[in-house]
Formats: C-alpha cells, sequence, structure tokens
C-alpha cells in the first residue's frame, strides 16, 4: 500500500487551483513570469502515450517527458485567484479555480502558529447590503415638480469644519446688515465625496499619484472640489510645496508616520491643506492599528516616512490620549494650532457601539475645534490585516450612521461637526446611489477609498480572490512597491479612470437629486427613503413600503 | 396650488375683501376651508391695542376648560365677542359650537413685568391651552396676542362666510392687515390647526408649495423654541424660521431670503459680505427650503413681505394703489379687489427678490 503525508498540505486544501491545459499550452513561459506569488512553475510531467508508428496496426507504450505548468503547493508559495496568469495567456490554457473546500487558513494556522493575515475586506460578507434594501420613494409628481438633471444648476457641496450654531456667531447689526466682529473656526465647502485615506506605502506611489493627479484635475479642470485624503504615511515634499497642497487632507495617526517631513516643509508651504485627519480607527480593524510589513517598505517610503525598512506597526491607540476630553484638548488643540486654527480638523473613528457616545462628546466641543467625525464601517478595506479582525470586528455603518446623525438632532446639534461616513460604499459598483443614501440619513458626506483601488485595475473581491495587498507582491502594481509591479499601472490611465468616474457619479447624483426636486444635497432627508425591510425600516426611522 | 393672499391698507377693511381676493382664485381644492388671521384691528377691537385677544374654536367642554386654565394663570376677562352665525344646514361647513374672541387683561403679577416676560406668557398660555383641549378635541387655540385675531374653519368658503356673516361688510369688525387662504390641508388629514395663516408672537406666514426639506427644517426647529410644535403642516417651518431669525436672533427681515433660499456657493463668494453669508448658510443650512414655495409674512411691526423659492416655481403678484396693496397667488384677485390701480406697476418677483410693504405703504423691492 502506498504512503501518503497526510500532514503536508496538499492541493486540494489550497483556496485556488490552477487549471491548466497542456493541449493548448505554447510554453511561452508567460504566466510564471507574470505570476507574482511564484504560485505556478515550469515543471516536467512524465506522460505515457500510446502511439503507432506502423502503416498497420502496431501500437506501442511509450514514455515521455513534457514541459508543463505546474501549481506550487506550500503555504508561501500559494495561488491567491488573482487570474494574472490567466490574463497573459494566448492561449487560454491556463486559470485558477476557486476550490470551495479548501482549508487553506486553518492549515496556515495550524503550521506557523501565527495569525492568518492578508488584505482587502470582509469576506464572510454573504448577506445583501442594507443600502441595497433601500430606494428613493419619495418621488416629485405634481405638488413639486421633478427638477431636470441635465438643465437645472445643482449644489452639490458638503462642510468640512466647524460649523457654530446661529446663535454662537458674533453678529452685530449695523445700519440693517450684519457684520462678523471676530474670526470663526475655517470651514470649508468642499465636494461630498472624499478620496479616502490610503497612505503611500499601503499603495504604491504610482497608485497614490494616480489618485493625486485625479484630484488636481477635477479641481482645476472640471471644477469638482473634491478633496484627498493623505493617509498616514506622509506625502511627496514637491507636492506639500505646491498650490495643489490645498486639495489635500493630511492624516495624523497614532504612528505618527510622515508628520516630521511634514512639520519641516510648512515654512515652504504656500498653500494650507484642505484640513487635517486624525485617524483614530478604521473600520476594515477596528482596534486594530495600521500594519506595514517590511517587504512594502522600499527606499522611497522610509524616506517619506522617515523610518528604517522594518515592519511598521501604528500603535492601536494614540499614545497618551485616554479620553475624548484629551484628544479634544492636545491632539485637535495641537493640530489647529498647528497651522494657526486656519485649517479643519476632523477625526475618524470606526463605527462601534460606542460611536454615539463619542459623538455626543465631541458634539458639546467647548473650543469649538471639532471639524468633523468621519465613521467608518466595517466593509471599508485594508491594505493588511489579520483576517480574525477582517472577518469578525466592526460595526455596520448605516445604523450606526443614523444613530449618530439622530443623537445629533436629539441635542440639537445637527451640522455642527459634520458627519461623514464610510465603509463598503460602492462596494456593488455604484457609489453614487450610496452616496445619497448616506446623505438621506444623515450623512454631510461620504469617502471611499476600496472603490477607487477597483477602478485602478484591483482584481480582487469580498470572495477571496487576491487579497494579497499585505504581501507586497500586488499583482497589478497598486498595492506594491516592488518596481517591476508598479510598472503594470499605468498612472494616467489610472488618473484618468477614477475622473471619468467621478463625473459619472457627479451626473448620478443628480439624476437622484432631481427627481426628490432638491438642487441642494438632500442632508438628512430620511423621508425621501423607503424600505423594504421592516427591521430596517424600524432601526433607521424611515418608511417601509412593499 | 394653494392660493395664498394679503391685504394691507392704510384704512380699516372688512374680511368681505378676503374672500372677494381668495375666491376669484379658486381652483381645484381651493374651497376645502377658509382661514385668515387679521392684524392692527379697527371695530369693536380697536380700543384694546395692548391686551391679548384669543382665538378659540371649541365645545361647551372646551370653553371650560378654557376658562378655569385662564382664571389659574390670573386672566381677567375684558371683553369677549363671537361672532353672529347663521345656521344653515345647506351650507357645507363643519362648524365648531363655539367661535370665542375675548380680550383678556394680562393677570395682576404682570403689572410691572417686561414686554418679553408678558410675551413668553401669552406663548405659554396658549401652548398650555391648546394642550388641554387636545386631549379630547374639544377645542382649538390659534392666536393669544394683542391686536389679533384668528379665524379658521373647514368647508366651502363661500359658505363660512355665509355662516359667519363675513360677505356683509361691517365697521365692527376689521383690521389693516387681513392673510388669507380659501383651503384646508388636502394632502393629508384635514386638521384646523394645518389651515394657513400660521401665527406667532406677532409672526404671521403663509406659504403654498411643498416644503421638500420639511423634514430637515422640522428636526432642527423643534429643539429651538417652545413654540415651534405642531408641524401638522409642512408650511409651518416657514414662519418658525421667520419668527427664529427676526425675533430671536433679531436679524434683520433682508436676512430671511438669505436663510431660505442661500445664493450658490460661487456667488457668495464674490460678495463684500460673504463671510457673514457664508456663516449663515453653514450654520442654518437646515432652515434652508428647497421647494416649490411663494411665503407672505407679517412681522409683529406690521410690515408686510413676500418672497419665493430659489427656482420660483410657485407664482405671487403684488398690486397697489395709493392706500392698499394686494399680495395673491394670481393676479385675478387683485382685479377683483383693485380694479382702478394701475396694472402696470403690477410686480411679479423673481427668484433673489423679496417685496416689502412698510406701515406707510411704501413697496420696496429688496435684492438677494
Amino acid at each position: 500500500m502506498a504512503t501518503i503525508k497526510i500532514n503536508e498540505i496538499s492541493k486540494d486544501e489550497l483556496l485556488w487551483q490552477i487549471e491548466y491545459n497542456s493541449d493548448r499550452c505554447t510554453l511561452c513561459g508567460k504566466c510564471v513570469a507574470a505570476c507574482p506569488f511564484n504560485a505556478i512553475e515550469a515543471s516536467v510531467e512524465k506522460r505515457r502515450k500510446v502511439i503507432n508508428e506502423d502503416s498497420t496496426p502496431a501500437p506501442k507504450v511509450k514514455f515521455q517527458t513534457v514541459p508543463v505548468i505546474k501549481q506550487n503547493i506550500n503555504i508561501k508559495n500559494f495561488c491567491r485567484g488573482c487570474g494574472i496568469c490567466e490574463k497573459v495567456c494566448p492561449n487560454e490554457s491556463i486559470k485558477p479555480v476557486r476550490n470551495t473546500d479548501e482549508k487553506f487558513a486553518m492549515k496556515v494556522r495550524a503550521y506557523t502558529g501565527d495569525s492568518y493575515k492578508r488584505g482587502g475586506r470582509n469576506n464572510l460578507h454573504t448577506m445583501p447590503r442594507a443600502l441595497d434594501k433601500i430606494k428613493i420613494g419619495r418621488i416629485s409628481q405634481m405638488t413639486d415638480p421633478s427638477l431636470d438633471a441635465q438643465r437645472h444648476t445643482f449644489e452639490m457641496l458638503a462642510p468640512f469644519g466647524r460649523v457654530l450654531p446661529p446663535e454662537q456667531l458674533p453678529l452685530t447689526e449695523l445700519n440693517g446688515q450684519l457684520e462678523l466682529s471676530k474670526n470663526l473656526p475655517p470651514v470649508r465647502w468642499i465636494y461630498p465625496i472624499i478620496l479616502g485615506d490610503m497612505s503611500i506605502g499601503a499603495l504604491s506611489g504610482r497608485m497614490w499619484e494616480a489618485l493625486a493627479i485625479a484630484t488636481a484635475y477635477m479641481n482645476e479642470e472640471l471644477g469638482i472640489p473634491i478633496r484627498m485624503c493623505s493617509g498616514e504615511g506622509g506625502m511627496p515634499v514637491r507636492l506639500m510645496k505646491s498650490r495643489y497642497l490645498k486639495y489635500m487632507i493630511l492624516q495624523i495617526a497614532s504612528g505618527h508616520f510622515g508628520w516630521n517631513r511634514i512639520i519641516n516643509t510648512m515654512p515652504e508651504m504656500t498653500e494650507d491643506p484642505a484640513g487635517i485627519l486624525i485617524k483614530i480607527g478604521q473600520g476594515a480593524k477596528p482596534g486594530d492599528g495600521g500594519l506595514l510589513q517590511a517587504k512594502k517598505v522600499a527606499r522611497h517610503i522610509q524616506e517619506i516616512r522617515g523610518v528604517p525598512k522594518a515592519d511598521l506597526l501604528s500603535p492601536p491607540n494614540h499614545q497618551g490620549l485616554y479620553s475624548i476630553e484629551e484628544s479634544v484638548q492636545k491632539m485637535f488643540l495641537s493640530m489647529n494650532a498647528a497651522f494657526k486654527f486656519r485649517v479643519p480638523v476632523a477625526i475618524k473613528v470606526s463605527a462601534s457601539v460606542t460611536s454615539i457616545s463619542v459623538y455626543n462628546n465631541l458634539l458639546r466641543d467647548p473650543y469649538n475645534i471639532v471639524g468633523g467625525f468621519f465613521l467608518d464601517g466595517i466593509f471599508g478595506g485594508t491594505g493588511a490585516a489579520h483576517e480574525i479582525s477582517l472577518n469578525h470586528t466592526g460595526h455596520p455603518i448605516l445604523s450606526k450612521l443614523r444613530d449618530c446623525y439622530l443623537a445629533a438632532v436629539h441635542q440639537g446639534k445637527q451640522g455642527q461637526i459634520p458627519l461623514w461616513a464610510a465603509g463598503g460604499l460602492g462596494m456593488n459598483g455604484n457609489l453614487a446611489a450610496d452616496a445619497f443614501k448616506m446623505m438621506c440619513l444623515g450623512a454631510n458626506g461620504v469617502f471611499t477609498g476600496k472603490l477607487l483601488l477597483q477602478i485602478a485595475g484591483c482584481v480582487g473581491n469580498d470572495h477571496g480572490k487576491c487579497n494579497a495587498c499585505n504581501t507586497g507582491l500586488c499583482p497589478v502594481g497598486i498595492c506594491t512597491q516592488n518596481p517591476v509591479l508598479v510598472k503594470r499601472l499605468d498612472i494616467d490611465k489610472v488618473a484618468e479612470n477614477i475622473v471619468n468616474y467621478f463625473i459619472a457619479t457627479d451626473q448620478e447624483i443628480k439624476k437622484l437629486m432631481a427627481p426628490i426636486g432638491n438642487s441642494s444635497l438632500p442632508i438628512g432627508r430620511s423621508d425621501a427613503l423607503v424600505t423594504i425591510d421592516s427591521s430596517i425600516a424600524e432601526k433607521l426611522q424611515i418608511q417601509y413600503a412593499c | 396650488m394653494c392660493r395664498i393672499g394679503a391685504i394691507k391698507s392704510r384704512k380699516y377693511i372688512h374680511p368681505s375683501k378676503a374672500l372677494l381676493l381668495m375666491r376669484s382664485q379658486q381652483k381645484g381644492h381651493d374651497n376645502s376651508g377658509f382661514a385668515m388671521v387679521m392684524q392692527d384691528l379697527g371695530g369693536i377691537f380697536k380700543d384694546y391695542k395692548e391686551l391679548p385677544i384669543l382665538s378659540m374654536a371649541c365645545t361647551d367642554e372646551g370653553l371650560n376648560i378654557a376658562d378655569n386654565i385662564l382664571a389659574e394663570e390670573g386672566f381677567v376677562r375684558a371683553m369677549q365677542w363671537s361672532p353672529e352665525t347663521n345656521p344653515d344646514p345647506k351650507l357645507i361647513i363643519e362648524n365648531m359650537p363655539h367661535y370665542i374672541f375675548q380680550v383678556l387683561q394680562y393677570p395682576k403679577a404682570f403689572k410691572y413685568a417686561s414686554r418679553q416676560e408678558k410675551e413668553e406668557l401669552l406663548v405659554n398660555t396658549r401652548l398650555r391651552l391648546r394642550k388641554a383641549l387636545e386631549v379630547d378635541e374639544e377645542g382649538y387655540v390659534y392666536s393669544f396676542w394683542p391686536d389679533v385675531i384668528t379665524l379658521k374653519e373647514i368647508g366651502d368658503p363661500k359658505d363660512i362666510g355665509t355662516y359667519f356673516g363675513l360677505w356683509e361688510e361691517s365697521e365692527n369688525f376689521t383690521a389693516k392687515i387681513i392673510t388669507a387662504q380659501c383651503r384646508q390641508n388636502t394632502n393629508y388629514d384635514i386638521v384646523r390647526y394645518a389651515a394657513h395663516p400660521f401665527f406667532l408672537q406677532g409672526y404671521t406666514s403663509l406659504v403654498n408649495g411643498e416644503n421638500t426639506f420639511y423634514e430637515r427644517n422640522k428636526l432642527f426647529q423643534q429643539s429651538l423654541f417652545d413654540g415651534y410644535i405642531g408641524f401638522e403642516s409642512d408650511s409651518q417651518c416657514f414662519l418658525y424660521t421667520l419668527h427664529y431669525l427676526n425675533k430671536v436672533l433679531k436679524w434683520p427681515l433682508n436676512y430671511y431670503k438669505h436663510t431660505i433660499t442661500p445664493l450658490p456657493h460661487e456667488e457668495i463668494t464674490q460678495r463684500h459680505d460673504k463671510t457673514v453669508l457664508l456663516k449663515i448658510k453653514e450654520s442654518l443650512t437646515h432652515l434652508e427650503i428647497n421647494g416649490p414655495n411663494t411665503i407672505i409674512g407679517v412681522l409683529p411691526d406690521g410690515t408686510l413681505f413676500t418672497c419665493c423659492d430659489s427656482k420660483k416655481l410657485r407664482p405671487v403678484v403684488i398690486g397697489y394703489t395709493d392706500d392698499t396693496v394686494v399680495i395673491t397667488s394670481e393676479v385675478t384677485g387683485i382685479n377683483e379687489i383693485l380694479p382702478e390701480r394701475n396694472w402696470e406697476n403690477d410686480i411679479y418677483p423673481h427668484e433673489r427678490e423679496t417685496v416689502v410693504i412698510n406701515n406707510d405703504l411704501r413697496v420696496e423691492q429688496w435684492q438677494q
């Protein structure tokens, strides 16, 4: 009886299995060269073949050694299902096939004694999204005519900054005109979608640059006042000294990566940044700090962040901040002071059961320095995380956003600290509808990250495809610093695709504003929404319809 | 579309003028009710300018409840007038048993009270009355304020006029400002409180069209002032915003238009007063309206004004003579009561305009 090695990983346990057709393969080698994970390699197989060399039947058995492409079977060079081999194959002779019987992550834990890590999103998402069960149901008909999405003018601007209640405005009347008697907290009116905070490091320099180019283009050429958040990882000095800085929101997170250079560059800045975003947590891995593995800390990343080549772990918490009051006093004050109170400072947290308490506290902001509350839900993406965090921690964004808005309403303070929400928006490919519904539920605006990567060419999905952002081997050059892989990404094309996507999104938002008869954003217009799910209706306080 | 109208005159005018103004514009559902607010009163109320007048429709029990509350608060009746009614089963009217217009003396404890204290007392008493009468639907309190009376009823405006004898001019029942509408709420349940004009602390407003930002207006307003209640009609929001700006924040009237229909951001940034306008837009974004509306308003000092939504999706016209100004939805109404005016002077305000009529009947057109 033959022996087998039960305790070694085998092909039937892998996430993906390579389906290879040697009859079609021309052995060009493109797939092997293109696979960044070394999941396949050139190999040989012994083949038994029955042949006939005579003119009359005289079958002979012949053994041949034929060159083939073979899947590697180990826990390091395993196939992620990215499909790059299939993309490059001229003959459709190779492709990854999902293995529904896989046990891979379990095996990795068992072999390495380490938690399983990957990038992407929560992959346990199998239920339809609550957002998709909500429709824009209050369509103007005869009582209040619908507008014309093409011909009417629409104002699509959202506040970023601390909005004071009217009774606190230092207004004095002079000859029937009101005048302001002192300076007030800065508020910027920007497009209601912010390009999400993804750092240089998590992203390749090319990907990040393409986002920055798209941002500048939309502002300067299209008049779409969109802003981009740097992510925690600093920014190129050239950009900080340029006029384009005004379109950038600088992020500071618990690792403070990149801030040394930001501070040193301040005297040379010719424009103020659009804002500062203090990141406390993110939706994809709440309560967990950032994780940039050493293999992604390339030379230029070391320079921008001011760090050596090593695993870069942002602590799960900002050191020294133990309460909301402290954060307001220390971080908010120092960040406001850094730019002499000219730049709005906002905060981003993971959506959590406690979000309302945090928001309630911030709303009582005694110093008028909290310029925005960013809430990030469970379906946000990440470059790298422990899978257990990705799959099993977090809070859906929808009800949390609504709860926070209604908490503000309860205090009579809605709009004073603008609410921005994210976490899986645009997951179904349409950001406009998601953004619109979030605004109706009380968000002043939304932010988006993962969607941008998908527009750029990310091949991953939420069903275990690719999800290799953590490896530094992104097969499409988005989440890697590998000089060969990043060249796969065409910066200009990515920027163009993102710009086009937002032109379409802008149109689509108008196509939703027009039927409800609004020419300005429908913040808090929950009366415009209906849902076919009574439990969603009850939770979000919107109309149930069937 | 509701038709709305307002008349302001140097002379005391009778409510029959308001009925005439509205009747000629009547279309569709514009025959489901009649409501009016009379301010700066003449006739039998002329000598009671400083004393609050309670306008109420109620049952016998409602009257008892109200009397008890007023007595408990310390109000003493100075004069009471009820219109003579002409009941006739053929009339289309859902009448209440009593229509009370009661002039009251302030409680003794308020003899030396400030004006603000008295104003608060009146609002709080009205809210208390309303709450008590609401329990078993024993009555409706429309206004409790000096020099103001309000009448609202469900039915055919012509018949309501007949029922209250409003078709016959009388010097006893007149005012210098009358605002009126010939319609009840038709989109939802008919509730007497939902009929325009709405009144609060000297401020009156009538609005037509849908308030598409009703939800956000309401959620914001309900925590601003005790008197911002009811919201039976989405148009009450327009009154509350007017009251909030002018009375609570003490901002001049020209900022009303800037609040409800703020200028586009780009235009604001070109103006010399951009810092103020931007802050107003930011802070009061929840008071913006975004629907098709025309608003007619009256301030406590008697100033009458009108303005539209920013897309001007509802019409309004102003016609005037030397002693009378009329603002209404359609010019037919003005033709009815001011046929001799110079039609060339009629004003059809545009979407950026507020037309203001001062007490000396000067008509001003303010540009936003």
